[in-house]
């Protein structure tokens, strides 16, 4: 685990770092030079990675299965596309110096007070940790006091991010209704057009992607993600030890909703529009599917899993439109059915061959022993 | 039945009656445990033993009765970690190990300590906390399977390994259900040679079937028959009482 980490950071940095290179230090007739809209798809993939990240670190490590994670992804994002809306200022197309162009549109005289202090980037930036943050201790804290788990658990995230869907589709409710936030010009004073914005934007991602990777390394190999495992097994255990498996859950979701904020922040400029679309129930699945495709419980597999079947998607929704959800439902039917331990899987299974045959025979060899005497 | 001297009651059960969907899983059960004692409980299936269990950890609230530990502690207020980190531990009929964790770790996460995150988010494994589990280990005879995965253990060594985790826990009362289910003789002397050992300092309430067994552990005898006490005493008293002889061969 601690090698896969290390290896996953160096290429994350690497690969990225190397992208930017052949972006920015070649001519655009050199045969290796890689044009802008790979860079921006890489970062787009990244973004994924990280909310892949993040439902790997709940799913695989607490055994929380959130069908509803781009919810916090999709907060995030709107935190970030609402500073970007206000850096737009006078230049939007009605010209209101203070009002986005949807609010001119729906004939609104002053900014809603939600709206008020995204101008400021560390505000922004604050909030697209805090609310997606705050929404998940709130959620969490309902759900695991009252000891919900299991599909119930998941039918709950998987409405919730259906709600948050149906109300940013509202008008009234103030970000942009259906069409959502978009028309962004600058981030932090730099062009968001701008080449460079473009690849520096990649490197952050790639860089808060390893450092994200880090953090939930420590916590699962902490003592604290003993616990969390022994709870994701046998929940009930842990509470006749004396821990509180609830906390244990509120802490690691609370984190994990996080990441996928920040993962959702950076997403926006990267793709220059956030809509209510990222809510939609489907989203939330396909990143389960991305996680299970590179190995649940991993961390590391979360990643691969995420920019290779995105990858895949790009490559389908242009050569076969109309084949990618069946080719994704078919993909995540032959991981389940031939790789349970996904991409992952793989490399483990090799190097752990002649201890899963004494498990094999250990197993057998208990449930006759108790079948005998009881 | 005599009421004992509350001064030296470890847990004192009262009068406890719990029923599910109207059957009577305990009827006005009265149940007292001195400090330092040992006790065998047994009983035929359905007789209430493990919904005693479950009532004294927390896991069930009794309909009616008196629940305490020690002199002032009303158990029926307290959850599940509240009473486990008051000193009461309980083992699991079948064996309830952490599979995916090393031996080792499984008797981490039992020692006594700080149960909540932000300490074991950061917490380091201290040489104290390495010499306990090093002595458990010594003690439950499983020094040479410290790094094994607890899934890959065999039955017994799980039964071993979570009576480790028991003791990990520093608890004044033991609550043992089936130890032995599953084990081979040898495994059982030993098991029973464990348990007095650890009744010198801590007080153990067993839960079993096999009467081999509860011979050989010597110890005072509670019979349980629908939810409430039918017999208690040494083992020849109650295997000589008719009503027991009745409970027993009448099935």
């Amino acid at each position: 685990m601690r090698h896969a980490t290390l290896i996953c950071v160096v290429c994350l940095l690497g690969l990225t770092a190397l992208l930017a290179c052949l972006n920015l230090f070649t001519p655009a007739s050199s045969p290796v030079h890689v044009p802008i809209y790979i860079v921006s798809l890489a970062g787009k993939y990244l973004c994924f990675a990280i909310l892949a990240l993040s439902v790997d670190l709940i799913w695989g490590f607490a055994g929380i299965l959130s069908l509803g994670h781009a919810a916090f992804f999709g907060l995030g994002g709107y935190a970030m596309g609402m500073y970007l809306m206000r850096q737009i200022g006078p230049r939007g197309m009605y010209g209101n110096p203070i009002l986005p162009d949807f609010m001119v549109f729906l004939n609104w005289k002053e900014l809603p007070w939600y709206w008020h202090g995204f101008d400021n980037p560390v505000f922004a930036v604050v909030m697209a940790l805090a609310v997606p943050g705050v929404l998940a201790l709130v959620f969490g804290w309902l759900a695991f006091r009252s000891r919900v788990s299991g599909v119930y658990l998941s039918i709950m995230t998987q409405a919730l991010t259906y709600a948050l869907a149906l109300a940013f589709n509202r008008n009234d409710m103030g970000f942009g209704g259906y069409n959502g936030l978009t028309d962004f010009k600058e981030m932090f004073g730099f062009p968001l057009q701008a080449d460079a914005t473009r690849v520096g934007l990649l490197l952050a991602t790639a860089i808060i992607l390893a450092l994200q990777l880090l953090v939930a390394r420590y916590v699962v190999a902490s003592r604290f993600g003993k616990v969390l495992i022994a709870v994701r097994d046998t929940e009930s255990r842990t509470r006749f030890l004396g821990y509180r498996p609830e906390y244990y859950k509120l802490f690691v979701f609370v984190l994990s909703a996080i990441m996928a904020g920040i993962g959702g922040a950076l997403y926006v400029p990267q793709v220059g529009i956030i809509n209510p679309s990222e809510f939609a129930p489907a989203n939330s699945i396909e990143a389960v599917i991305w996680v299970a495709v590179g190995g649940r419980g991993t961390l590391v597999g979360a990643i691969l899993g995420a920019v290779l079947v995105n990858a895949g998607k790009t490559y389908f929704t242009s050569a076969l439109p109309e084949l990618w959800l069946f080719a994704l439902g078919l993909l995540f039917i032959l991981v389940t059915l031939l790789l349970p331990a996904g991409i992952m899987g793989l490399f483990r299974r090799r190097a752990a061959a002649p201890a899963e045959a004494d498990e094999a025979g250990a197993d057998e060899a208990a449930p006759q022993l108790t079948k005998q005497d009881a | 039945m005599n009421k004992p001297n509350r001064a030296d009651t470890l847990l004192y059960l009262d009068n406890v009656s719990v029923s599910f969907d109207g059957f009577k899983a305990l009827n006005a059960l009265s149940l007292f445990v001195q400090k330092g004692e040992m006790r065998a409980v047994i009983g035929p299936n359905g007789a209430g033993k493990t919904t005693m269990m479950d009532v004294i950890t927390g896991k069930t609230r009794p309909d009616e009765g008196v629940v305490m530990f020690g002199t002032d502690t009303d158990l029926t207020k307290l959850d599940e970690p509240a009473i486990a980190s008051l000193g009461i531990g309980r083992k699991f009929q079948k064996p309830t190990v952490f599979e995916p964790h090393t031996v080792w770790d499984n008797l981490l996460l039992a020692l006594a300590g700080d149960r909540r995150p932000r300490f074991t988010l950061w917490a380091r494994e201290t040489s104290e906390e390495e010499d306990r589990i090093a002595a458990i280990l010594e003690t439950t005879r499983l020094t040479d399977h410290r790094h094994r995965r607890a899934g890959d253990l065999s039955h017994g060594q799980k039964q071993w390994l979570e009576i480790g985790m028991l003791l990990a826990q520093e608890p004044q009362l033991l609550l043992v259900d089936e130890p032995v289910a599953g084990m081979t003789d040898a495994e059982t002397a030993q098991t029973a040679e464990l348990l007095r050992d650890i009744n010198r300092t801590r007080s153990v309430v067993v839960v079993e079937h096999d009467m081999d067994f509860v011979r050989a552990l010597d110890v005072r005898v509670t019979v349980l028959h629908e939810g409430s006490v039918l017999s208690e005493g040494t083992i020849d008293h109650v295997s000589a009482d008719p009503r027991v002889v009745e409970v027993y061969l009448g099935r």
